[in-house]
């Protein structure tokens, strides 16, 4: 309970930081964007996958798209540039991978290797 | 969890400073509740903007989602229930995934009105609902009177579009069952832009499959307002050719203006008329009925311009347009997967202003368009979109996205993958 509490101090504490820091923030590099603000960016980037690879990468049981949430990061990126290059072939991720700038592809990588390994939630 | 944000929102208001402010300007219950996003229409565009609300914001924004019909029917995938390859049942998902797992608000119910200034909706059922930001994902509504004499016709069940997954989709499967054998089939395509652009295509190379099947002495006869196949067309004319043959022809500049229920006919701007035994007329298409009344349609009183940001309305402040009703930037479809990542800018966007963050400066977009040729093989488009601050819109990321070398199996696996994950994507 203590605990709890603490967290919650320290959340509050911190949300009011970001959001003072927040307004007058640049927002243009990467370099500049606050942790909260640069970890919604990376969730709304890691989304552009989801259409195939299920929300957070978690794929759908039974499909033909590889879940990304049980990858490694190294995996990932590798897969990615080399769709990207063209050393490997695809149906879509080659053209979809030279969407993203090698910078974009580590972030996508780092981001599902973090990701809980379950299965996604079939809609149907 | 509410103590904890009122009291993040409190604590900020008495720290008083004008950059606070500023971040909170957004908000508009600062000391109070917490913030509440109405979206109204569950389709691709609302739907995942509810959950993505929610997702994003770590449950920190409440959610109330407006839509009449009690289950999500997806228009991709339904050519194929026209094809009798697939069941309505198919592609027919409850919208309780989005109540169970992410929290969000649902009424079965219709938005009548919303007064932007008192930011209030106004309901059906007699009740109202005020918020913080609206989003509204109301699809596409017809342009009947483009068309003489096709509300009526349609009306009396003679002639469909069954361009909205539902009833409409197994009333023309059935017109398509009852037509003998050496019957002809006609699909008529209003001038770009509309909903879905290769979908009147893939419904006609699906219904030619059947055709091929079941009933070989019959026709596919493609009428296009526009000068040429406005999606993969390269990809399905070869595959016409090869596949059907004389079976499936493709005319090109067949501007509707007319059709009689009685004749089953179809009158032309320019070109003669033509007589089909089934008869499917795709009207021109507009921004939803509510976005028009509510005055949001300010690109030719058609599309709603948004600022690509956000996609927020350029009319009004703290109403938010996505999916097929808006005004489209270059290379960008109205397509299920385009409102699906419309979706997730926009929750990013109005979740950062809610809780005070700045806006991302450089959203992306993704979007894959699959298409049926025949029952089992399939090809894409597929394109990826970046902000451009410089022209304040999306373009499509040079060198990326493509179309596919040639109709695959793999193809056909990889859409129904596709389908899958973004209905899981939207409602689970």
């Amino acid at each position: 309970m203590g605990r709890v509490q603490m967290v919650r101090k320290v959340r509050l504490v911190f949300a009011a930081a970001v959001l003072v820091g927040a307004a007058t923030a640049q927002a243009q590099g990467s370099g500049s964007v606050d942790p909260q603000a640069k970890r919604l960016y990376t969730r709304a980037l890691a989304a552009t996958c989801a259409h195939c690879h299920g929300t957070d990468g978690r794929a759908v049981e039974g499909g033909a798209s590889i879940p990304l949430a049980v990858q490694s990061r190294e995996h990932l990126l590798g897969r990615l540039l080399a769709f990207r290059s063209g050393a490997r072939t695809a149906s879509v991720m080659h053209q979809l991978s030279r969407g993203y700038s090698e910078e974009q592809l580590q972030e996508l990588a780092a981001y599902f290797a973090a990701q809980k390994g379950e299965q996604g939630r079939n809609g149907r | 969890m509410k103590m904890r944000r009122r009291r993040i929102l409190s604590g900020l208001a008495v720290t008083g400073s004008a950059v606070t402010l500023a971040a909170l300007a957004g908000c508009a219950t600062v000391g109070g509740k917490r913030p509440h996003v109405l979206v109204v229409g569950a389709g691709w565009g609302g739907s995942t903007v509810a959950k993505y609300l929610r997702l994003f914001s770590d449950g920190r924004v409440d959610v109330t989602l407006i839509e009449p019909e009690a289950a999500f029917v997806s228009c991709p995938m339904s050519n194929l229930v026209l094809a009798g390859r697939r069941q309505l049942s198919d592609i027919t998902i409850p919208y309780d995934g989005l109540v169970r797992h992410h929290g969000v608000r649902m009424r079965r119910t219709r938005v009548t009105g919303v007064d932007v200034e008192k930011r209030r909706a106004r309901l059906a059922d007699g009740g109202h609902v005020d918020y913080d930001r609206i989003v509204v994902a109301p699809g596409v509504d017809m342009m009947w009177d483009q068309v003489d004499g096709l509300r009526a016709a349609r009306e009396q069940g003679r002639i469909l579009h069954a361009w909205k997954a539902g009833p409409e989709t197994l009333a023309l499967r059935r017109q398509l069952e009852a037509m003998p054998d050496g019957g002809t089939y006609a699909i008529v395509i209003p001038e770009e832009p509309y909903r879905c652009p290769p979908g009147p295509y893939e419904r006609a190379s699906v219904v030619a499959a059947y055709f091929k099947r079941e009933k070989p002495r019959s026709k596919v006869l493609i009428l296009d307002a526009n000068p040429y196949v406005t999606s993969k067309g390269a990809l399905f004319k070869r595959a016409w050719r090869e596949l059907y043959g004389p079976m499936l022809e493709y005319r090109s500049q067949h501007k509707a203006v007319a059709v009689d229920a009685r004749r089953n006919t179809v009158e032309f701007e320019v070109q003669d008329d033509v007589q089909a035994d089934v008869l499917n007329v795709l009207p021109p298409m507009r921004a939803g009925e509510l976005v028009v009344r509510m005055g949001l349609a300010n690109a030719n009183a058609r599309w709603c311009h948004v600022d690509f940001l956000s996609f927020e309305s350029t009319v009004a402040r703290g109403v938010h347009v996505i999916g097929d009703s808006i005004q489209i930037a270059p290379g960008m479809p109205k397509s299920g997967h385009m409102a699906n990542s419309h979706a997730k800018v926009a929750a990013a966007a109005i979740v950062a202003e809610l809780l005070g963050l700045p806006v991302n400066p450089h959203p992306m977009l993704t979007n894959v368009c699959m298409s049926y040729v025949d029952d089992s093989r399939a090809i894409h488009v597929a394109s990826v979109h970046e902000y451009v601050a410089a022209q304040k819109t999306f373009r499509t990321v040079p060198g990326s996205g493509g179309v596919s070398e040639a109709p695959s199996q793999l193809e056909a696996a990889t859409n129904e993958a596709w389908a899958r994950n973004i209905w899981s994507d939207m409602l689970s």
